[in-house]
């Protein structure tokens, strides 16, 4: 179609064109040579780590009103650190170091929820697209495509304005469904560009079944380019979420300890206490920062042209 | 490749550019002489837009702060204060029965439009709105259903029998207004804002009356959008919708004091943080209910926090309809123990703010010791809910969001500790959250899909009606009971006319209540308004009834 | 070029009917139905029967389709709930804060966007170059509407050197023309009044810059190590040109093509982005019309900004096309 789909689909063609599980060992011995990568990763698994155990390890119940701190709080004063609670209260007389831990756990819960969904749903289209092709093929294409290049944010908008009450379901499905376009355009392109790849020819000259062909040898090549995907998508779906929360479009729960919800709920409390906004804005940003950085660059290092 | 087309542009660029920089150079050099007008422009961040500008259609806070500065009232509320004083009427008389009251009218008054007011000025006022056609029209006139109950054909939400009966000018300067029946909450709802006086000629000439509705959407008339004109110290001037900003001129012929600055703009400013981030940059001098958690930063910064008699009550409704359980006293009574409203009040509440055990604030008459208390008690409040056999009682608790209210600074938050205390106490906690303005007054109080509820009332003048009489006087969807001894007791209280009867009516009404327990009071909290340190004459009311023009900037 | 751009005005048509049948269908999907949601919560049965009827609900969907398109077509697309304005004069008077603060991001966003990715590429690896690799990748992870809090918070609130929000004083008793504040002043000779709006800028189009320039120096900088490689250049360079010659008159040029269409791309995202920066800086926009809209689940405005907003899409797109056909000639062909 046009020019401005091409730049926005480029990136995901480039991708899908990439790939395949022979080259995963040699992709693996680049990252382990490129410090962005290690970092992203390092990022990456702490934050994972943190999410699991974070529970575990949380001093206080995040989600208890605790009498020591609720005993000084008042709407103009929020209690600072003081012994069994390293960072003192939250405006609700929470422990607040908790639930920034805890945080981790429900802010990957919304991102990882999101990308899952979005990453099914747009495979089985791209997937649906790839195997079939002709008119099936141009007719999902072109709705992806437009769904695409719709600014991702005014799209989770109108998805998450159609639930009469928000909830955290509403968040994860209005983000992964800007997700979705992306991984069926990935995973057709994918698809596509191994049809003609000597395996694929072999195996169809001995007359393997097209059944067979699709899920053994097709997807599990495609794999690559679609983690690559994921976990860009992971950065942009925790994101987007804190912008749908700012909107009021958000999980009404609010208690909840999620990042997103704890900076947008601690906007008016920058003169109060400031930390309150500040650190889950913080671990927002790093998060993301290392999702971005893993994703590039098993990106660069399953790119073709980088290989030697 | 292109090079007399990149050169082009190039040039292009260079002009574009040089352009721009003698813009930005000119534009430091010449600043326009507007010294004067900073101290003659008094400019009010408001929090959201008005309906419309005709004060007997509308029925919020945002509509009625500029009406107040454009219209007079019969009488009206002494600043700070909640007791009446003249304002278009220098003295107003009721018949023995309280069945009829004689206004004697302020002279020499003018209309901004320079038609004299007098009696028949306010009988036409009067009439225009016991007169008032169609359903779209009625259903905007809130205060006034409230207050007369009924029109001359009921069309709208009003199904009473009207209390108006009739006006008469007896001579230029008297008027007097005759009610079928004798209501306590006269004389002091002579002094509702929406029962200002308009100039007749006005309402004519702009066909104030044709108000029309599309679902949620209402279309005024030209008066309620572009031609108010009442006797106020200030003038309409224009409400420009693509800044937001509301432009009011001094009334030189205003029949009182005159008002301290030229102009009066209301700048709408949605977000609290704007508010208050403008009011630190001086692009606004003032802005009203900051958020509590503001005050101090506020007053550090050498900003006047003005703070007003608490003079409101935020309750936690309960609706028997949908629940059956909720019909058993025992059940109401374990939500009232249940609640740590102490803890609430100092938690999310300003400084002043009180633990409520009725539904009216102490400097009320009919406020009363008497009522039957049931302080924190979440150990009762098991027991008896355990004798009620409703143990792990499931409640949907409706809680309004993308609102702050005098009485409720960040209802979010309190609902929050509102259902963490009935967990404790065994109850299972659904919070069902709607926009304040996107369906949630409409569920709450007309539709009732809700168990319990979060909502508050700022007492509109001095009376006990205002308040109980509001939330218990009749049967509503909102509560959904049916009490006959209650709604009797205030219609009782409601028909006394002499103060003093009247308040001991009232606390009777409200011993009854107490024992019923058809909802439960929180906290009365007192809101505040803030200006700059250079701002001075602003008397913060306990009505939010504040008026302007006796401000002025230093 | 006149067929080239015949050619792809019809091919937008299709485009545009797709959108139309995505907002048609989001339409049915709202809470309360259709009519429901396009009336709020005070609709009286007749209200609804008639907005029923407006709509065609009891006829056959393809029948409601065309009525849609119908009232799309003519620009109706009824009356905002909040204000009870029609949604269309809502969107007229907002529209050129939006553009005026989209512009001068836009303006940002290049300016600085292409001599930095440049800069980076030309001193590949050093520090300058992870300065700015680094710098466009926590562009990227920071929340836009922390970012606007925060440059709210440190240069209006705690510096006070700039106007946290709105986008002109009121007190100047600006005259205003076209809607385009720093325009107007120009045009009416209120220099005062331009530069006041001016200021109040600055701050919501760093926040909303902030994307697009660090989707700008990626690109201008992957794009300038690409053309470098190429064969072109290495004859330039063999030829004997001078660095700079090559760099102006090969490498720049080309590696700017790519660029061209990421700002237009960009161009489309700004709206969606504006809707987080113009809610902080309360810019009275469209952004910020939207943001109240969803306070106020005013559906019918709701409606409106998204089916404009894929009309600027498309409308974008097709420009950014037909730019890039007189930039690149070898494309009309295509």
């Amino acid at each position: 179609m046009t020019k401005l789909l091409t730049r926005k689909a480029e990136r995901i063609d480039e991708l899908a064109e990439s790939g395949g599980t022979s080259l995963a060992k040699d992709a693996m011995r680049r990252m382990l040579h490129s410090p962005v990568a290690i970092i992203g990763a390092v990022i990456t698994i702490l934050f994972v780590v943190l999410a699991i155990i974070s529970p575990f390890i949380a001093p206080k119940d995040p989600y208890v009103r605790y009498d020591e701190l609720r005993a000084n709080l008042t709407p103009s004063h929020i209690p600072g650190p003081m012994p069994g609670f390293l960072l003192g209260s939250d405006q609700n007389g929470m422990d607040f170091f908790s639930r920034l831990l805890v945080g981790s756990q429900q802010t990957l819960l919304v991102g990882v929820g999101a990308t899952i969904i979005g990453a099914s749903v747009g495979m089985v289209i791209g997937g649906v697209a790839g195997a079939f092709g002709g008119a099936t093929d141009t007719v999902l294409m072109r709705l992806t495509d437009i769904l695409l290049a719709l600014p991702s944010l005014l799209l989770a908008i109108s998805i998450a304005a159609l639930f009469a009450h928000g909830t955290q379901w509403t968040v994860i499905i209005a983000v992964s469904v800007v997700s979705v376009p992306i991984f069926a355009r990935l995973l057709r392109g994918s698809m596509l560009a191994q049809r003609s790849s000597d395996h694929v020819l072999a195996a169809t000259a001995l007359g393997v079944k097209r059944r067979t062909i699709v899920f053994r040898h097709m997807l599990p090549n495609s794999l690559g380019p679609v983690i690559v995907q994921a976990t860009l998508t992971l950065a942009t779906a925790i994101l987007e979420a804190a912008a749908l929360s700012f909107l009021g479009l958000g999980d009404s729960d609010p208690d909840r300890a999620e990042w997103g919800l704890m900076l947008a709920k601690a906007q008016g409390l920058l003169d109060v206490k400031p930390e309150l906004a500040f650190y889950p804005a913080i671990a927002i940003i790093i998060v993301a920062l290392g999702f971005t950085l893993l994703g590039e660059s098993l990106r660069e290092a399953l790119d073709p042209k980088n290989r030697r | 490749m292109l090079p007399q087309r990149v050169a082009r542009l190039r040039r292009l660029a260079l002009i574009g550019l040089a352009g721009a920089l003698a813009v930005a150079m000119s534009a430091c050099a010449s600043e326009r002489g507007s010294g004067n007008s900073a101290t003659d422009t008094f400019v009010f961040g408001a929090a959201g837009a008005p309906k419309n500008f005709d004060p007997i259609f509308n029925d919020d806070g945002e509509s009625f702060r500029p009406a107040r500065q454009m219209f007079d009232t019969l009488v009206t509320y002494k600043a700070g204060t909640t007791q009446l004083e003249g304002a278009l009427a220098t003295a107003w008389t009721p018949s023995a029965d309280g069945k009829s009251w004689t206004f004697a009218l302020r002279q020499g008054v003018k209309f901004h439009d320079g038609t004299p007011f007098d009696a028949a000025a306010v009988c036409f006022n009067f009439d225009r709105w016991y007169n008032m056609k169609g359903a779209a029209a009625q259903s905007q006139m809130i205060y006034y259903g409230d207050v007369f109950e009924g029109f001359a054909k009921n069309e709208g939400d009003a199904t009473g029998e009207p209390v108006y009966k009739s006006c008469e000018a007896k001579d230029d300067h008297t008027a007097v207004v005759n009610l079928n029946t004798a209501k306590g909450a006269f004389p002091d709802a002579f002094g509702l804002t929406s029962l200002s006086i308009s100039s007749p000629d006005a309402l004519k000439k702009y066909n104030a009356d044709a108000v029309t509705q599309s679902g949620d959407s209402f279309a005024y008339p030209a008066y309620a959008t572009d031609h108010p004109t009442g006797t106020g110290p200030y003038k309409f001037e224009s409400f420009d919708k693509t800044n937001n900003t509301i432009t009011l001129v001094r009334n030189d012929d205003y029949w009182g004091e005159k008002a301290k600055t030229a102009k009066l703009i209301f700048k709408i400013i949605p977000d609290e943080n704007a508010r208050k981030q403008e009011l630190a940059a001086g692009t606004i001098d003032g802005y009203d209910f900051p958020n509590p958690a503001d005050y101090s930063s506020l007053q550090n910064s050498g900003d006047k926090v003005l703070i007003r008699p608490a003079f409101n009550i935020l309750y936690l409704g309960i609706n028997q309809k949908n629940n059956p359980k909720l019909t058993d006293v025992r059940v109401r009574q374990a939500i009232e123990y249940a609640i740590n409203r102490d803890q609430l009040a100092k938690n999310k509440l300003p400084t002043g703010a009180y633990a409520q055990d009725q539904f009216l604030p102490n400097n009320v008459p009919g406020y009363t010791q008497s009522v039957q208390k049931f302080g924190y008690d979440p150990a009762k409040a098991k027991q008896l809910l355990a004798d009620a056999g409703a143990t792990g009682l499931t409640l949907n608790f409706y809680v309004p969001t993308e609102v702050t209210r005098p009485y409720m600074p960040n209802p979010v938050d309190i609902g929050a500790a509102v259902a963490d205390d009935l967990k404790a106490a065994g109850f299972t906690v659904n919070v069902v959250q709607e926009p304040w303005n996107g369906g949630y007054k409409d569920d709450v109080q007309k539709a009732g899909k809700q168990d319990i509820h979060l909502l508050g009332w700022t007492g509109d003048y001095a009376d006990a009606g205002n308040f109980i009489g509001t939330f218990f006087g009749r049967q509503k969807a909102e509560f959904g009971f049916n009490n006959p001894q209650i709604f009797s007791a205030i219609s009782n209280a409601d028909a006394q006319v002499n103060p003093a009867d009247k308040a001991k009516a009232y606390e009777q009404a409200g011993v009854l209540i107490s024992q019923y327990v058809p909802a439960v009071p929180l906290t009365s909290s007192p809101p505040a308004i803030v200006v700059k340190s250079n701002v001075n004459g602003l008397t913060p009311s306990p009505l939010t009834d504040e008026r302007f023009y006796t401000v002025s900037k230093g | 070029m006149l067929r080239f751009t015949l050619r792809r005005l019809l091919q937008a048509i299709p485009t545009l009917l797709v959108l139309s049948i995505l907002v048609f269908a989001w339409l049915r999907l709202l809470p309360g139905g259709p009519a429901g949601a396009l009336l709020g919560d005070k609709a009286t049965p007749d209200n609804v029967a008639s907005m029923n009827r407006i709509m065609g609900l009891d006829q056959p969907i393809f029948v409601q389709y065309f009525k849609f398109l119908g009232r799309v077509v003519t620009g109706d697309f009824g009356n905002s709930l909040a204000s009870g304005d029609t949604v269309i004069s809502e969107i007229g008077r907002r529209f050129p804060a939006t553009i005026e603060l989209a512009v001068c991001a836009l303006v940002l966003a290049i300016a600085f966007g292409i001599p930095i990715g440049y800069l980076a590429a030309r001193y590949r690896g050093t520090l300058l170059d992870n300065a700015a690799v680094l710098t466009t990748l926590v562009g990227v992870a920071v929340p836009v509407f922390f970012l606007g809090v925060l440059l709210k918070y440190v240069f209006a609130q705690k510096l006070g050197i700039l106007p946290p929000s709105g986008r002109q004083d009121v007190t100047i008793d600006a005259t205003h023309v076209t809607g385009f504040f720093v325009l107007d002043g120009l045009l009416t000779g209120e220099l005062d009044a331009s530069w006041d709006a001016i200021k109040h800028l600055i701050l919501p189009s760093i926040a909303l810059a902030s994307i697009p320039f660090a989707v700008i120096v990626r690109i201008t900088r992957a794009s300038v190590l690409d053309v470098q490689q190429e064969d072109f250049v290495r004859t330039a360079e063999s030829k004997g040109l001078t660095t700079p010659v090559i760099r102006r008159r090969h490498v720049l040029r080309n590696a700017l093509l790519p660029v061209s269409t990421t700002i237009g791309l960009q161009t489309g995202l700004l709206l969606a982005g504006a809707v987080l920066t113009e809610k902080v800086f309360n810019w009275q926009g469209l952004g910020s019309l939207l943001a109240e809209g969803i306070e106020r689940r005013d559906f019918p405005r709701l409606q409106g900004l998204l089916l404009l907003a894929a009309a600027v899409y498309v409308l974008v797109n097709l420009l950014v096309d037909i730019s890039y056909a007189i930039i690149d000639p070898r494309v009309r062909v295509r």
